[in-house]
């Protein structure tokens, strides 16, 4: 097996903000890292890339990213990020996103970006609750989990974003969990290399405030978890609705290229008789 | 390639919609953001038709927050923005107007008023927003609104409007009202090459010694615009000089209050007012946007009875300017104050006018305009 590549992730962070404030166990951090690596390999530039984030424990990400960031309003990342990609389309757009962000708050954003399948790449870390307000039940927390606002088990059923933004038009949607970092990595960076709306969701653990309060362990037994309940979407194709329940189909989910939304617009800008 | 810019010179009929298009454009606008809402929808669509012949783009947003936003990210993307909305639209936008007042952000936010509360009377005329242009969104900062009387003036206030955004870096509010809105008249537009047009200043030191938010002698930070090389830190939390956030507390204390101070310490370059017939008046009309007009033929009219009355019309509503508006209505025995509301700016009026000034408020709150009769009633009932 090839040793893999020596990715200079410092140079992607403003170390001068670190320590980071997640809690120990956190997988954010390893979904940063995938992100970072997957911009590293796809060669995108520093100056020429913005990274936008809404509010929670995911999106403080934006402020240990040496890039130029943007840390909006809950749940408003995408619109932010829409504005910055239509006034300047040369402009790589990064978005990072929570469950609760990009779900509850952002989720008329979210299928409009993927309806208008705009060419941001958006990723969202899925820990399945509100982690910066300590423990409220997400739209994916699980039916039946405890959340300090679930005391006696959560009656919603949760979203399933990749459908979601596969069906309102997403051109890209995949999903990994931090036990498979290096997939993580891999589909991300196929999302940045996408010339549309890429959603990505990293299934991420959340020892302190999901999985004391549902009795998971650390972050090590969830973590293996997430591993025994992964299914690869080659095997998943396979497998009955019964069986697939409670388990992560992970991998490239969905692949199907279509205009892209600035693009659409130059042939506006041309019809009108604009230069651009 | 066609130009965006009219015909210079030429009389137009237009409506105060258009003009506030045509103005923005000519002060650079290139970027439009919105979601539809009457009576401000016309702002929209003729931006949609004009942007794109000048490489300018459009955006029919999905709401009004996400309108808000969309602006904010286009602006820190080295586009002047713009949106437009009315009453309802505008609360949903409060948020994120708090966000570009704290990131500073150059943006224009037109709210053309309508009959409120709630979804109250959408092609309906008011006054009723004022108040919230200068406190709706939350914490403590100041504002910039700016209030069109004809549609001539909407043109020249749109401009301003991206000038003084460009030049203190934060969204400034074309408080507009339907009256204003939807009249069309005609009016005779100025030729470009006359116009002032203000762009925010750019860093003039390199990346790596440039801080973000380090405010300028004047209190006004040089914000670089992203994909520049700067890398720089955006965000709605109290930051410090590299645009990182904070807690101590003597930077937040700087930071917080220069929010306001660098809107009050240049308020004598942001006030604009219009003073007619006060020099000998004993009473004062205090009157503004549409309503304003009305005002104006009230007191006409007021003097060919022999009442010595005279105008004082605000065109910079916020920030209030306590000392001019002192000077112009102290001594008289009485201001007027009609508006298309229950008495919003009355109040400020009345915190200014000084004892023995009696503040007489004539409202409507009933969807119709304010008409001259009116006024002049309650100008007759103090004398």
């Amino acid at each position: 097996m090839a040793a893999a590549e020596k990715v200079p992730v410092k140079r992607y962070l403003r170390l001068a903000k670190l320590p980071h404030i997640w809690c120990p166990g956190c997988g954010h951090g390893i979904a940063l890292q995938a992100l970072i690596r997957a911009i590293h390999s796809t060669g995108l530039s520093q100056d020429n890339t913005v990274i936008v984030s809404g509010i929670g424990c995911s999106s403080r990400a934006s402020g240990y990213l040496d890039f130029d960031t943007l840390h909006t309003t809950h749940g408003r990342a995408l619109a932010f990020a829409t504005g910055i990609k239509v006034a300047n389309p040369d402009l790589n757009v990064v978005v990072i996103t929570g469950d609760g962000d990009a779900a509850a708050i952002g989720g008329n954003h979210l299928i409009h970006a993927a309806r208008r399948n705009i060419g941001i790449t958006c990723v969202c870390f899925n820990n399945t609750i509100y982690g910066m307000t300590s423990g409220q039940y997400s739209p994916l927390t699980p039916t039946d989990a405890y959340a300090t606002t679930a005391p006696y088990g959560n009656i919603d059923t949760p979203f399933d974003l990749c459908e979601l933004t596969k069906a309102a038009g997403a051109s890209y949607v995949a999903r990994a969990t931090t036990y498979h970092a290096r997939l993580l990595e891999k589909l991300i960076a196929k999302g940045l290399q996408n010339d549309g709306f890429s959603f990505i969701e990293a299934v991420v653990q959340c020892p302190t405030y999901f999985g004391r309060k549902n009795k998971l362990g650390d972050a090590f037994r969830m973590m293996k978890l997430m591993q025994e309940r992964s299914v690869p979407v080659s095997k998943a194709a396979a497998m009955t609705a019964e069986e697939l329940a409670g388990k992560i189909v992970i991998g490239e989910l969905w692949h199907r290229p279509r205009p892209e939304y600035t693009k659409a617009y130059d042939a506006v800008i041309a019809k009108a008789g604009g230069g651009r | 390639m066609p130009s965006l810019a009219l015909p210079a010179r030429r009389k137009v009929l237009m409506q105060g919609n258009e003009a506030i298009v045509e103005g923005a454009i000519a002060a650079g606008m290139r970027f439009y953001a919105g979601y539809p809402i009457t009576p401000s929808t016309e702002i929209a669509e003729l931006a949609s038709e004009k942007l794109p012949r000048d490489g300018g783009r459009f955006v029919q947003m999905e709401d009004e927050i996400a309108s808000m936003a969309a602006v904010v990210g286009a602006s820190l993307a080295g586009r002047k923005a713009m949106t437009a909305t009315s009453g309802p639209g505008f609360s949903l936008k409060q948020e994120n107007l708090g966000y570009a007042l704290t990131a500073e952000v150059p943006c224009v936010v037109v709210n053309v008023q309508r009959q409120g509360p709630s979804t109250g009377l959408p092609t309906s005329p008011s006054q009723g927003d004022v108040m919230q242009a200068r406190y709706g969104s939350h914490g403590d900062y100041a504002a910039i609104a700016l209030c069109p009387a004809s549609v001539g003036e909407a043109y020249r206030l749109a401009v301003r409007a991206f000038n003084l955004a460009e030049r203190f870096r934060m969204p400034v509010i074309l408080l507009a009202d339907e009256i204003i809105g939807h009249l069309r008249e005609s009016v005779e537009l100025p030729d470009p090459s006359e116009l002032t047009v203000v762009d925010r200043a750019r860093p003039t030191l390199p990346p790596g010694e440039h801080k973000a938010y380090r405010p300028g002698p004047d209190g006004v930070p040089v914000v670089p615009d992203f994909g520049t090389g700067y890398r720089f830190h955006v965000t709605g939390l109290i930051h410090g000089e590299d645009g990182s956030p904070t807690s101590n507390p003597k930077v937040v204390e700087q930071a917080v209050r220069r929010l306001t101070t660098k809107v009050t310490d240049h308020i004598d370059e942001i006030y604009e007012a219009e003073e007619r017939d006060l020099a000998d008046a004993d009473v004062a009309v205090f009157a503004y946007g549409g309503t304003a007009r009305a005002a104006r033929r009230a007191v006409r009219e007021a003097r060919a009875k022999g009442l010595k009355v005279g105008l004082y019309r605000p065109i910079t509503l916020w920030p209030f300017h306590d000392e001019r508006v002192r000077a112009a209505l102290q001594g008289r025995r009485a201001v007027v104050v009609p508006e298309l509301n229950l008495g919003q700016m009355a109040r400020e009026v009345e915190r200014v006018a000084g004892a023995g000034t009696k503040v007489v408020r004539v409202n409507k709150v009933s969807g119709e305009p304010l008409t001259p009769g009116e006024i002049l009633a309650a100008i007759e009932e103090v004398f």
